[in-house]
């Protein structure tokens, strides 16, 4: 936590979490952010030199693999459903490659 | 009244002895439940959807194949689901306007294991959005109230649930517990909640918060109840990689036992300047009645204590950031234009995700961001496995530790709503346990006196020693009648 948190860009963060805010969404969330942030700089008070993370959850778990197998799946017409625009059993996206 | 009014103030227990003998019908169970919500919802809000009909004709169907006669548990008892898991036909919209219009195509495992056991499922309990938060204030779908007051918050963020079982408006529930979600509303409505062990209960159909953290529980009327409901939604689901493959034990067997010869360990710092009087005298007498009955106090320390609340909100929120990366108006829910996709996404999300959500997706992003990661996230993560040590250590002393589930009983809507980290510091006594891997569970120890307001014990177990903290559980509540009491509505 070498930088300060004053740092914050939040219409860059924002940017990243595709997350459109308003300016008083903006303004607001700083504010209340620079509090959170300066609590958990906490943590530097905490010596973890050679400690390691936790990354694994389980104990005895590791890399649970199933076999590469076809299975019977929810039926693509049922998932279809929920989609805000869809057509011949696709979903329907504004344009993303511009035509050439 | 007559009986058969009052079947909805019954816990799953009494019901099954009923069913089995035939003096009642699941239909006449179902529709006790069902008029008492019509009659009372309106005031305590605790579900966001409901299909009477729908629950009257699977109460039907389960009376017409007779099996709450043949002695399985939970035949024919109703139960509320929580908005964040998926009921195949229901809508699942975790409270938030992003999910609006969804309608699950498949039921999660949890619910596969209620329909095999017999159970009514009746509708979708409030939550705060995402489950992100402490007080079921966060919901597109407005507050919902604390049966034992209405002008207070019921907890959060399984607040829905909470507040239909405490106002039998259910006769049991399910939540799901990312940093306390299950307990403290269960401490702040006056039931018994319990967070299992992770990997206990399969995931698959749990909109998904924060992955390492999460756990689905029962919310119940008492601990004989918790103990019952565990046992069906526990087990192995190849469909969570995380699930793991141990028997479940027939919880209902520990019960009974009582606590001598267990060892009760206390941490000192869960006992701290902040803590409401009241609700910590309350602990304290627990602790006494637990020692006259036999129990073993310990002192101990878990002395990384203070960092919890810090490491949590960091892991969470990193994770949901990562999480609710899916609702981007492309497969399921809200959709607001835009010219390209990236500008649908911001679009949608902006317009989808209320106030909460977006602070926390905000920080979880900003925490795994290029050049803060290391500092943030990792750090966080580091900090986790002292948390960890912590209570690997205090577990060498003792069986179980006993602590207060919340620093104060439940608060006045509206009144931490514009102060997150205020917010955030209520859930100090339960996120270790979701940081840790353990289980949890948290039963009524008392009231204030004005206005009178269910205070909770938490007791804590190891992995997978379900059976220890219900045991205890069981012989305080044995030993006292606060779960008796019920809110005057």
């Amino acid at each position: 936590m070498s930088q300060k948190t004053s740092d914050i860009d939040i219409s860059y963060v924002a940017y990243l979490a595709r997350l459109q805010l308003t300016e008083v969404e903006a303004a607001r969330f700083s504010a209340q952010l620079k509090d959170i942030l300066k609590y958990v700089e906490k943590l530097n008070e905490l010596d973890v030199t050679n400690v390691e993370p936790i990354l694994t959850r389980v104990a005895g778990l590791s890399n649970v693999l199933r076999k590469d197998e076809v299975q019977p799946s929810i039926a693509s017409a049922d998932v279809l459903r929920n989609a805000p625009q869809q057509a011949r059993s696709l979903f329907i996206v504004p344009k993303i490659v511009e035509q050439g | 009244m007559t009986i058969a009014m009052m079947l909805h103030t019954q816990t799953i227990h009494e019901l099954r002895v009923r069913l089995r003998r035939g003096d009642i019908s699941v239909r006449e169970v179902t529709q006790a439940v069902l008029d008492r919500i019509a009659g009372l919802d309106g005031r305590i809000k605790a579900y966001n959807w409901l299909n009477a009909d729908d629950a009257l004709t699977q109460a039907e169907a389960i009376d017409r194949a007779g099996v709450a006669k043949d002695g399985n548990p939970l035949a024919g008892v109703p139960i509320a689901i929580k908005d964040s898991i998926n009921v195949v036909g229901q809508p699942c919209t975790c409270a938030s306007k992003i999910l609006q219009g969804y309608i699950a195509p498949y039921d999660a495992f949890v619910i596969r294991q209620l329909r095999r056991a017999g159970a009514v499922l009746l509708g979708r309990t409030n939550m705060d959005e995402f489950a992100m938060g402490s007080s079921t204030e966060n919901s597109s779908w407005g507050v919902t109230r604390n049966p034992w007051d209405l002008e207070r918050i019921p907890g959060g963020s399984s607040g829905g649930s909470a507040a239909a079982v405490a106002a039998d408006e259910a006769i049991a529930a399910l939540g799901s517990d990312t940093g306390g979600s299950i307990r403290q509303p269960a401490a702040l409505c006056g039931c018994v909640g319990l967070k299992p062990t992770y990997g206990r209960v399969s995931r698959y159909g749990l909109v998904a918060f924060a992955s390492s953290l999460d756990q689905i529980g029962p919310l119940t009327k008492d601990v004989e109840d918790c103990a019952v409901l565990l046992g069906v939604l526990s087990g192995h689901d190849v469909k969570d990689s995380t699930s793991v493959a141990q028997a479940v034990p027939d919880y209902t067997q520990a019960l009974g036992k009582g606590v001598k010869g267990l060892r009760v360990g206390i941490p000192k710092e869960y006992f701290v300047a902040g803590m409401d009087r009241e609700a910590e005298a309350a602990v304290r007498g627990a602790i006494q009645k637990l020692q006259s009955l036999g129990a073993e106090v310990v002192e101990l320390s878990l002395p990384h204590t203070e960092y919890a609340v810090a490491v949590y909100y960091l892991i969470a929120t990193a994770e949901a950031s990562a999480n609710l990366a899916r609702f981007d108006g492309v497969r399921y829910g809200l959709r607001v234009a835009g010219d390209d996709p990236i500008e649908m996404y911001r679009q949608t999300r902006g317009a989808g995700f209320g106030p909460e959500v977006k602070r926390r997706i905000i920080l979880g992003t900003y925490a795994l961001s290029a050049g803060y990661h290391d500092a943030y996230y990792l750090r966080a993560q580091k900090a986790r496995t002292l948390i960890r040590g912590d209570f690997e250590k205090a577990f060498e002393k003792c069986d179980v530790i006993v602590t207060p589930t919340s620093p104060t009983a439940a608060f006045k809507a509206g009144e931490k709503a514009d102060d997150p980290l205020q917010m955030y510091l209520s859930d100090i006594f339960t996120i270790s346990v979701n940081l840790v891997g353990i289980c949890g569970v948290s039963i009524p120890c008392g009231f204030t006196v004005n206005p009178k307001l269910p205070i909770g014990l938490q007791i804590l177990g190891k992995s997978f020693g379900e059976e220890t903290i219900l045991r205890m559980a069981h012989a305080y509540e044995q030993a006292t009648d606060w779960h008796k009491q019920r809110p005057n509505l």
